[in-house]
């Protein structure tokens, strides 16, 4: 098999998988190899040493929400006594955005590419202010991280079960028609996800005080329904992993301290190299000096051809990219040149409908000298202040660089 | 002529201006002391291709107080000249070769800070007119999925990076003219296996002028459309042939260039084949003419049996050998002859074209009697060639930096000896530096040191018009050829100039308006280049020299025919005008648009930002 039909091959994968939202569950009870004093995050592996502020922040909130520490001081001593491990969630069929600190008791999305039978998972989306995610572990965080494991995945879980699994490639195509990308804009995709499962959500029978908070949850938090968004495109990714001869890029994601990405045919190798800061419009109060290196596996977008590569669909958040539409279709152009397929079901409608550009090919990542686009989130570089702006980063060439340095290296 | 390109790898080459800068034309009074600074500026990532650069940097060290100016890209070759030059300072020596380099040694720092902005503004405004105001692609993959029906590609990108385009314009069906040289033999035949296989046509390496359904491509002159076609593998004899058909009355149908290659034993002549069977299927074309250097002998067989069995009278040019006329078959021994026959094929009588009196005993009547030699700089390489073939019989074995017979090499190229005819388009001329049919300023100095000197009796010049040649050639070399003359005649010399100039009414520059001012300047203005060689030879021979006649080469005409390859798909692209991506010189793009072609300029950038090392790997995972 040449590397273009192993890629064919590939792309044919990320295009065939359909991924169900079928429900919540525990991690412990649905991630493999899940236990206690494992701490799942973002991007590729790390130690604590070289973790950044936002990160250190999760894992220590993350320590405490476990009941493994009871305060800040405690949770390091855990983490420097070496009785706490960590992963990234990329090595447990998850992923989750910014810090994507997963722990053993949180809920997570569980998808099923029905397609090969596979899953992927997620963590829950916390809204907006002072979020694990972004670091902070102050009480009203750990509340809030309560109120989703006690109150809101019971109910969405017998809501899910009851909708017999959400079409979670049906909602992308859609959400891209009506101007969302799946990565930094994701609120007509949450009004979809809402809407589909309202009728659900009242049968579950459920106090009319917590149903109440689930459907102001979904109505303030545009972004509650990136986590599943990401979760499928993890499905859909893992399907493509592992394919002797492929130079297709299964996986993006950034630690805060390193980008990170994977390739099909090399499925145990990271390749990295240090992450960018990215450029972008911030929060009054806050300014390009304050902004942690880019962090978070929600490039899992990007990497399965919506986000940045769908930029075309998204005029809203035109500002990203310079501030008119037409700079967003060109933004999506430009992928085109990097990617060996389109996906017909995510047509832009800007593009007269064309499929977004996916599968990105380490081999034309480094031969154009273009790398993939990637919207984000900004964090602060301090633990628990949180999100600070959004914009645009690239992952390093050096990546893609290296990853073509270990393929050739393979046919030698 | 594809010099031009791979000038973008290199930079300024400065040893004629680091001649003005130790004194030259205006030397520095003995003890006065210059300061001179140099500042530069790095652009990030900031690809512009040689032509962009190389005007901006023409345009920048005409300013006022500036001594010299660079605009290259970051390569480590660049930077050698930019040493060289003076010009290198730390900053410089750290670009990538992704990077642009702007660097200026002027008379103080405001100066040479001003040139520095002047350079950005005048690059950033050819960025701004070159795009479309929309997506410009980076691929011929995705040039082609922007410009539907897109047919054809034209490349001019550097050497090394050229085959890899090609190869990716063919692999997207799609015909090509490669402008670019420097390619390698082994690339060539590959890419030319490539396109036959496939039934595409293969033009260059090394191609500089083709016209396709009435559309000039690369070097270009403007000629009436016609039923003359044209399969050349010598540029400037393409243009020379196709400009004396358009003044002679008649039109050209196409104009297929091959690269110079094409011909040798190792390509095989398999791009002039597929032209000729193309043209022999071609409805509106009625006559072949078919130029080209003399071929290696089994492909003149393999050509002229193909040509034999065209169905077409076929006219033959092969520069400096001799065919005989044989049925279908017609040999020319001049681009003129070529170009007279194939008028007087299609319209039954003989074209006219203008003659300007000269009277060449006349002329060497009024020498001075140290005049003997006569001295040609040519911008054309087949027009050169011509001339070097022609000269022998007036003056005999002519001293050359691309001579005949390799006892007559010049020592250096920067000097003449007795009877010296120049290609000024060769490469020690043009590294790092345009061609001198866009930059004459090299032949410009060199035509006033010859007019210094009391041996030479006459100067032999061509004009090239056309796309892609200087927008107005007469209007530099008009004030130059009356300064040469006048400063003869200050020394008490009488200084003939022959001038030729190959183009038409319909070039941008005006055929008329150009030879007018020739003649204004004193310049003796022919008809075409045999007729301008033929007369400078004769005012040569009558001051004194003799002509050492050497037979022509004959070539035999075999009787087999040659099996022709299929030519359907080349047919479609010759059916109408060409819908042509252009990869490399933003100035073929340009005139292109003003051609009215739909045209789709790919924004290109040297692959993995020009590193060697990672340009490797991929080529062994594509492999």
């Amino acid at each position: 098999m040449t590397i273009d039909e192993a890629n064919q091959l590939a792309v044919k994968r990320i295009l065939d998988s359909q991924p169900i939202l079928v429900g919540i569950a525990p991690a412990a009870e649905m991630i493999p190899g899940m236990r206690r004093n494992l701490i799942l995050h973002a991007g590729p592996p790390i130690t604590w040493d070289r973790m950044s502020g936002p990160l250190r922040g999760a894992v220590i909130g993350g320590l405490i929400f476990e009941g493994l520490a009871t305060d800040e001081s405690g949770a390091v001593r855990l983490v420097e006594q070496k009785h706490v491990q960590f992963a990234p969630c990329h090595h447990h069929g998850a992923v989750g955005p910014m810090a994507g600190v997963t722990t053993a008791s949180m809920p997570v999305y569980v998808i099923e590419n029905r397609a090969f039978g596979t899953r992927a998972y997620s963590n829950l989306n916390e809204g907006y202010g002072k979020v694990l995610r972004y670091g902070a572990y102050g009480e009203e965080v750990l509340a809030r991280l309560r109120w989703l494991r006690d109150v809101y995945a019971p109910i969405m879980g017998k809501a899910l079960e009851r909708s017999g699994g959400l079409d979670m490639k049906s909602l992308i195509a859609q959400q891209i028609q009506m101007g969302d990308e799946g990565h930094n804009r994701n609120k007509a995709g949450t009004a979809l996800f809402a809407r589909l499962l309202a009728p659900h959500l009242a049968r579950t029978g459920t106090r009319t005080d917590d149903l109440a908070a689930v459907l102001t949850y979904l109505a303030e938090n545009d972004l509650a329904v990136l986590n599943p968004v990401m979760a499928a495109c993890k499905a859909s990714m893992d399907a493509a992993h592992g394919i002797a001869g492929s130079t297709v890029v299964t996986c993006m994601a950034r630690n805060g301290t390193e980008f990170g990405i994977r390739v099909s045919g090399l499925p145990d190798a990271w390749f990295t190299a240090p992450a960018e800061i990215p450029v972008g419009l911030f929060f009054p109060g806050f300014t390009q000096d304050d902004a942690n290196p880019d962090i978070g596996d929600s490039t899992i977008t990007e990497t399965a051809g919506i986000g940045a590569f769908a930029m075309a669909a998204a005029p809203a958040i035109v500002k990203f990219v310079g501030g008119t539409p037409s700079m967003a279709v060109e933004s999506t152009l430009e992928m085109y040149e990097i990617t060996v397929a389109e996906n017909p079901a995510f047509g832009i409608p800007q593009l007269d409908f064309r499929g977004t550009p996916t599968g990105i090919d380490i081999r034309k990542v480094v031969r154009t000298g273009i790398t993939p686009r990637v919207n984000t989130g900004i964090a602060h570089r301090k633990a628990g202040v949180g999100q600070i702006g959004a914009g645009l980063v690239r992952p390093p060439m050096a990546c893609f660089e290296r990853a073509v340095e270990a393929f050739a290296a393979t046919l030698a | 002529m594809a010099d031009l390109v791979d000038a973008v790898a290199n930079g300024n080459s400065l040893s004629e201006t680091a001649g003005r800068i130790n004194g030259g034309e205006k030397p520095a009074r003995p003890g006065t002391w210059v300061l001179m600074v140099i500042r530069s500026v790095v652009k990030p990532s900031a690809y512009f291709d040689s032509v962009t650069l190389m005007l901006v940097q023409r345009e920048v060290r005409q300013l006022p107080d500036v001594e010299e100016a660079g605009a290259v890209m970051g390569t480590d070759a660049n930077k050698e000249l930019l040493r060289d030059a003076g010009l290198l300072t730390s900053e410089a020596q750290a670009a990538r070769p992704d990077d642009l380099i702007l660097a200026v040694r002027a008379g103080s720092g405001e100066v040479a800070f001003a040139a520095l902005r002047t350079a950005e503004t005048l690059l950033v405004q050819r960025r701004e007119t070159a795009a479309t105001g929309t997506y410009r692609p980076k691929t011929v993959a995705s040039a082609v999925r922007m410009l539907p029906g897109a047919n054809l590609a034209l490349i001019s990108v550097p050497g090394r990076f050229a085959a890899g385009v090609a190869r990716d314009a063919l692999a997207a069906g799609l015909h090509v003219m490669l402008f670019s040289d420097n390619v390698t033999l082994d690339a060539e035949i590959e890419l030319k296996q490539t396109a036959t296989a496939r039934g595409l046509l293969m033009m260059g390496p090394d191609c500089g002028t083709a016209i396709i359904g009435g559309t000039g491509l690369g070097f270009a002159n403007r000629v009436r459309r016609g039923t003359i076609g044209i399969v050349g593998a010598a540029g400037t004899g393409i243009q020379e042939v196709a400009s004396l058909v358009h003044r002679g009355g008649a039109g050209i149908s196409h104009a297929i260039g091959t690269g110079g290659r094409d011909v040798s034993r190792a390509v095989g002549g398999l791009t002039a084949l597929v032209g000729l069977t193309a043209l022999a299927a071609d409805p509106g074309t009625e006559v072949v003419v078919l130029i080209s250097k003399p071929p290696a002998s089994e492909v003149a067989g393999r050509l002229l049996g193909a040509a034999r069995h065209l169905r077409k009278p076929v006219v033959i040019n092969f520069v400096g050998a001799s065919v005989a006329n044989d049925g279908p078959l017609h040999g020319a021994h001049t681009l003129e002859e070529a170009a007279s026959q194939a008028v007087t094929l299609v319209t039954g009588a003989p074209p006219h074209w203008p003659e300007w009196e000269a009277l060449p005993a006349q002329e060497a009547g009024r020498l001075a009697p140290t005049q003997k030699f006569m001295r040609g700089l040519y911008s054309g390489g087949t027009l050169c060639y011509e001339a070097l073939i022609l000269l022998q019989r007036y003056v005999g074995p002519v001293y050359s930096n691309t001579p005949l017979d390799p006892d007559y090499a010049l020592e250096s190229a920067t000097r003449s000896r007795a009877h010296t005819v120049i290609d000024m388009g060769s490469d020690e001329f043009t590294v790092g530096r345009l061609h001198p049919m866009l930059d004459p300023e090299l032949r410009h100095r060199r035509l006033l040191r010859e007019a210094d000197d009391p041996e030479v009796a006459v100067i032999l010049l061509d004009v090239v018009l056309g796309h892609g040649a200087h927008p107005d050639p007469a209007r530099d070399l008009a004030p130059v050829i009356r300064q040469a003359r006048e400063r003869a005649r200050r020394d008490g010399r009488w200084l003939p100039v022959v001038v030729s100039v190959c183009g038409t009414d319909e070039d941008p520059q005006g055929y008329e308006a150009q030879v007018a001012a020739l003649l204004d300047a004193g310049a003796t203005v022919q008809a075409s280049n045999a007729r301008a060689v033929r007369l400078a030879g004769l005012i040569a021979e009558a001051a004194g020299s003799k002509g050492s006649p050497r037979p022509p080469l004959a070539i035999p005409v075999p009787s087999q025919p040659q099996s022709l390859p299929d030519a359907t798909h080349v047919l479609q692209l010759l059916s109408g005008p060409p819908r042509v991506i252009n990869v490399g010189l933003e100035l073929f793009a340009e005139s292109l648009i003003t051609q009215g072609a739909e045209t789709l300029m790919v924004d290109w950038h040297p692959p993995a930002g020009g590193k060697q090392k990672f340009i490797d790997l991929l080529d062994k995972l594509d492999a």
